[in-house]
């Protein structure tokens, strides 16, 4: 839709130019959310596509993945360097309400920071243990854990002013074995609930990771894989399951416990 | 900057925060069209150097050196790309709004994707069509009315089990002719209402309530004004004083008058409070948010069970019960039936079995995907012209004539393609405000809704709250029927007394019950408005009778197709409600038997999809019967012209709208046969109250078996009078002459019809007045497959059987019947406007509010019975409404056959169904 309050659009193509970020002035990278929601506001929009930043960076510590890179791009990443982990940057693409027409603009930080709970890349980067590398407003640069940097429906970590710059996603964790299950409330619908197993490859160590269903992310952490009724537990500990149009709170606890499961057998099978 | 459409190069700026969706209609290329605006519906969609995109969510300014492509830019009318034609050829559009993206969408696909539809389609939405046709267009198959595949040869099938018959020169009639605009709505060059470039066009936006109850005591519009750009700011002050309703009918008495077009009193969230005019929509926004109220709030309602109770703020406690015809408007009670046939105190006495249960249904929005929308402006003749997206462009006509105090003659009011209706548009919403915006500023004012207006402040289907209870004898013939209605029509009253009368009517006479008996309310809360929606009531009461006959065939332990065979009413039987139904009704060309047994052996022979392994998964199957009239009651009125013109065409004039009913098609197949001609002659001037003289309007499925029988009594008398002409050209008996596609032909002798008819032209006009009524019968089943620990519900089996009388064309009937299931499988599964008990509606956006996509609807199997209306035309009967009614109940009893537990109420959500079996 048109953002009719919208008066100055900043092309961003040095740090510095961030500063302009504030009060009514906004970062624009697909714009597949911003134009999507009004808000009167917003006057300035940076655009951060400007900067040109190289999509994805493969190194011997791992991926980076620029905040700017499309899902369509992720889609697309080839499969050349035998990450055991590879089908979960499709399968978490698919988890997006938007088709593929979305993917083509939509990007992976813009996802991120939009902070709904039922925002794919949070599950993937999160599932991933990936780190988020943020350009503070004050010129210094932060990294945290994406899994710690969406702290509830539509909120982060982030301050007025900082711009994820960048995900990393460690070698260690590309060659994770990993299990994915996503339910909704109809066939391929907004996600009720995302739910990823991760299977360390040095120690063994398993990871869920339980998205969409709860306000952030959550994660719970086992030596091993867990018995069932371990797993079980772990995730009925979980406190912050909630209610929406795409599912209620009890029912999105109790199809995690069961998507949780069936990660939990396949991972199983998988590691015989 | 500078860029291309469809490779014409454009010079032009795009505003900052503008989309590329308006920047590009800006360019007056009107084929991309608004569904949502937020990427949900992709209507707009576009390719952006061949990638698709949808441009409502794509910064306009990033498409600076870039090529943009509409649909337009794929093909054009006689010059089709491959895809447009498939959509052309497959039927695969009903009002055609989604279609310009649908096909932009569709051409990037190869081989490889096809096997991929439901995920690469999930942001293109039909509420239409089902999407089984367009399906097969991208995919390139046709399959027969049950889903088989056929032979690729069979390149136009007619999916039907009745043998379609072709009357020798009327060969048009029962075959399936595509509707007369195909070419030009797969291209997107058919102009839907606000598809058209207005010279100094302004634009209207409104300042709505923060309260759902509250009274304007101060409103400061100064600084609003002050704004350069703003013509005008409207609040009760310039509203005309006259009370009306927002619900048109016939009988403008049928619906109470409790509306202003601005009112001091504002009684749900959102409703207007004021109204701005400016040369942007963006200027009238921010004055908007300068306008300064000041509210003294009310206390407010929210629960019908609470709202009739003493103590309960009275919403409307200033309207005079009697003049605006609500009951009691001290108690909020606008309507209310109650009524006994029988005894039923003795007919419960004398039952073996009785069921009981209480039923809820849920707020629906229509989502038709082109929003309410007006453009009005003043004619060279001072007159008032209004262009909108109307079901009823004739009862708005005289309703606006009423509050501004205008003759008709003043006032035009007409359509273009309408982008879907299912009953959303039998209402003003939009033409009024423009009304007083265009005579206030003497401007072109236009007023569009957005789609969160759509959800948050368009009425939406009545919720209703309905308690059956049964009684039937040892073998399950019933005894006693007990229906107790209550009905939230929201903060203004519009379509309540009509649909809780109707809800009533057909569901409870279908059944032959010597007892009967119907307690029914429908009263005012705090919550947006409720309207009407396709089936008028009547599905929501069919819900709860069709789920409890269910439950007395368990408990009578009788299979349910023999339960309805027992108790259903047959050609023999009296209609009654509570008492004897209006002898305006007939039960003609009944096929109720039919349908029934149909449906049966389709379920019984099974089809080859089966259930997912796993003990979790639990299969049941389950039906439920529907019944109802062809048209509204007491009147629906349509007189037509039809004129052979001097060029050799043929022109009807017909009021009646399409917005994908497929009228326009009929009509054209109706005419054509009378005339003897092929249907590419036929041309139709619709929905304009210049254009035809009048029609009630294209709501109770009125318009085959009313403007339809009025078009072919029409043309059937032009055919007569040319003949007569010709006789007395020759001095030859008029017998002697027959019609041939523009020629008069006797023996070796042939005369032209335009010389014969000579520059002037030769009208005929006939009249219809809906004075009987004929009764249609639909039966579902559903063999469904249920996840017992996720709760959902994946459908095996699918099958609809449908009294239609005579089919008119078969491609387009089975549409209708597959577009009614699939918004009926919306309404039963997922589709739900959630409030938060206190007014204001949560799910404001599309992707909140889920419509089936492709992925989520089976393909239905669709049977026709052989009957013959002794009414309608060539024997039809409509059938838009009707194919909605018996899906949900069907659903839910199959649902209860699989897990043994009832839902009570919809949607059958994943959720509520996990939560069913949980105790």
């Amino acid at each position: 839709m048109d953002l009719n309050t919208v008066n100055r659009v900043v092309p961003a193509r040095s740090r510095a130019d961030l500063r302009e970020l504030g009060k009514g002035a906004v970062p624009l990278a697909g714009g597949s959310v911003l134009f999507a929601e009004p808000d009167p506001q917003i006057h300035t929009l940076v655009d951060l596509q400007t900067f040109g930043w190289a999509p994805f960076e493969v190194t011997e510590k791992g991926l980076e993945v620029a905040a700017t890179a499309t899902l369509a791009e992720l889609s697309r990443l080839p499969d050349d360097r035998g990450w055991r982990a590879y089908p979960l940057f499709s399968q978490c693409c698919t988890a997006l309400f938007g088709s593929f027409k979305v993917w083509n603009v939509a990007t992976v930080g813009g996802n991120i920071c939009t902070a709904l709970p039922a925002g794919p890349m949070t599950s993937l980067f999160s599932a991933l243990d990936a780190e988020a590398l943020i350009w503070k407003g004050d010129g210094s640069d932060l990294r945290v854990p994406v899994s710690e940097l969406v702290t509830g429906n539509t909120t982060t970590s982030l301050d007025s002013g900082d711009v994820l710059r960048s995900l990393h996603v460690s070698t260690r964790s590309l060659g994770s074995r990993t299990a994915y299950r996503k339910i909704a409330l109809s066939a391929i619908g907004r996600s009720g609930a995302v739910v990823i197993g991760r299977l360390d490859p040095v120690d063994g160590s398993f990871v869920l990771t339980v998205s969409a269903a709860t306000v952030h992310p959550e994660q719970r952490r086992f030596a091993g894989l867990p018995t069932a009724s371990e797993l079980r537990a772990a995730i009925e500990s979980i406190d912050s399951w909630f209610t929406d149009a795409h599912g209620a709170a009890d029912w999105r606890r109790a199809v995690s416990v069961v998507l949780g499961e069936e990660i939990r057998l396949e991972l199983t099978e998988a590691s015989r | 900057m500078t860029f291309s459409i469809n490779g014409e190069t454009f010079d032009s700026e795009p505003r900052a925060g503008q989309s590329l969706r308006t920047f590009i209609r800006d360019q007056q290329h009107f084929e991309v069209k608004k569904g949502c605006d937020t990427g949900d519906c992709g209507a707009c969609s576009v390719l952006i150097d061949g990638t698709p995109v949808h441009s409502c969510v794509y910064p306009a300014f990033r498409a600076e050196g870039k090529d943009v492509t509409t649909a337009s830019g794929l093909g054009m009318p006689g010059d089709l790309s491959d895809v447009q034609q498939r959509f052309v050829d497959h039927a695969a559009f009903q009002c055609g709004f989604c279609t310009a993206g649908m096909v932009v969408t569709a051409s990037t696909f190869d081989d490889d994707d096809l096997a991929e539809l439901p995920r690469l389609l999930k942001s293109n939405l039909c509420r239409c069509t089902g999407y089984r046709a367009i399906h097969e267009a991208i995919d390139h198959v046709h399959t027969d009315s049950c889903g088989v595949e056929l032979e690729p040869s069979a390149a136009a099938p007619e999916p039907h089990t009745t043998p379609v018959i072709k009357t020798g020169p009327r060969a048009s009639i029962g075959t399936s002719v595509a509707a007369p605009a195909s070419e030009r709505v797969v291209s997107g060059q058919e102009p839907f209402t606000l598809d058209v470039a207005v010279a100094g066009l302004l634009h209207l936006v409104v300042l709505s309530s923060p309260h759902a109850h509250a009274r304007i005591t101060a409103i400061d519009t100064r600084r609003a004004c002050a704004l350069p750009g703003v013509h005008a700011v409207l609040t009760h002050e310039h509203s005309p004083d006259t009370l009306f309703s927002t619900a048109r009918h016939e009988s403008r008495l049928d619906d109470p008058d409790d509306t202003l077009v601005l009112d001091s009193v504002v009684r749900y969230r959102g409703q207007r409070v004021a109204a701005v005019v400016a040369d942007s929509v963006g200027i009238a926004e921010a004055a908007a948010r300068l306008i300064e109220v000041d509210y003294e709030v009310l206390p407010a309602v929210f629960d019908p069970h609470l709202s009739t109770l003493e103590g309960a703020p009275s919403i409307h406690g200033d309207k005079n019960g009697t003049t605006s015809r609500i009951v009691d408007p001290q108690h909020n009670l606008v309507a209310e039936l109650h009524g006994e046939y029988g005894d039923v105190a003795t007919g419960f006495s004398e039952a073996a079995h009785t069921v009981t249960g209480t039923w809820q249904t849920q707020r629906v929005a229509h989502t038709h995907l082109e929003t309410h929308a007006t453009i009005g402006w003043l004619d060279d003749d001072d007159r008032l012209v209004l262009r909108t997206s109307s079901q009823v462009p004739f009862l708005v006509q005289t309703e606006i004539c009423r509050l501004f105090d205008r003759d008709p003659s003043t006032v035009r009011v007409f359509t273009a393609r309408v982008g879907g209706g299912f009953g959303g548009k039998q209402e003003i919403l939009t033409e009024d405000i423009v009304s007083l915006a265009v005579l206030v500023t003497g401007r072109s004012v236009q007023y569009e809704f957005t789609r969160e207006d759509e959800f948050t402040i368009s009425p939406t289907r009545h919720p209703m709250e309905v308690e059956v209870t049964l009684g039937a004898d040892e073998g399950g013939l019933l005894t006693a029927m007990k229906v107790e209605l209550l009905s939230d029509t929201g903060a203004y009253g519009n379509h309540g007394p009509g649909t809780m009368y109707h809800s009533c009517s057909e569901s409870v006479s279908l059944y032959t019950v010597p007892n009967k008996r119907v307690d029914a309310r429908c009263v005012y809360t705090n919550n947006v408005p409720s309207g009407a929606f396709r089936g008028y009531g009547l599905g929501q009461v069919i819900f709860a009778i069709e789920s409890a006959l269910d439950d007395l065939a368990r408990v009578v332990g009788i299979d349910p197709f023999e339960l309805r065979r027992l108790n259903s009413v047959t050609p023999s039987d009296p209609l009654i409600v509570t008492h004897v139904e209006g002898d305006d009704l007939i039960l003609g060309g009944y096929g109720l038997d039919q349908c029934i047994d149909l449906a049966e052996k389709a379920l019984a022979r099974g089809n080859s999809t089966v259930a997912p392994s796993g003990a979790e998964w639990r299969v049941g199957q389950g039906m439920a019967s529907s019944m109802i009239a062809t048209m509204p009651p007491r009147g629906h009125f349509s007189e037509v012209t039809v004129t052979a013109d001097a060029d050799g065409g043929y022109t009807v004039g017909v009021g009646t709208a399409e917005f994908g009913n497929g009228t326009t098609t009929v009509h054209t197949q109706l005419a054509a046969s009378a005339l003897s001609t092929s249907p590419t002659r036929i041309r139709v001037r619709q929905s304009d109250t210049d254009a035809a003289r009048y029609d009630t309007g294209a709501f109770g499925s009125a318009g085959t078996v009313v403007a339809g029988k009025a078009v072919l009594a029409a043309a059937e008398s032009l055919a007569r009078e040319l003949r007569q002409l010709a006789s007395e050209h020759t001095q030859t008996a008029p017998d002697a002459w027959t019609l041939d596609d523009g020629t008069l032909v006797s023996g070796d002798r042939r005369l032209s019809v335009a010389e014969l008819v000579g520059p002037e032209g030769l009208t005929a006009t006939a009249n219809e007045d809906g004075a009987r009524r004929s009764i249609a019968f639909n039966v579902h089943a559903f063999r469904v497959a249920v996840n017992t620990l996720t709760g959902e519900v994946l459908v095996l089996q699918s099958i609809q059987t449908a009294d239609a009388g005579f089919v008119l064309n078969p491609a387009q009937l089975r549409g209708q019947i597959e577009g009614g299931v699939a918004q009926a499988i919306g309404t039963a599964l997922y589709e739900e406007i959630i409030n938060d008990g206190e007014g204001t509606v949560l799910t404001t956006v599309l992707r909140n509010y889920h419509i089936p996509q492709l992925s989520d609807l089976p393909v239905t199997e669709v049977y026709f019975a052989d009957t013959r209306d002794p009414l309608g035309p060539f024997g039809a009967k409509s059938m838009s409404e009707a194919p909605y009614n018996p899906v949900a109940p069907a659903l839910a009893n199959a649902i209860t056959d699989a897990i043994g537990r009832r839902p009570m109420e919809l949607p059958m959500s994943r959720d509520r169904i996990w939560r069913l079996l949980q105790d």
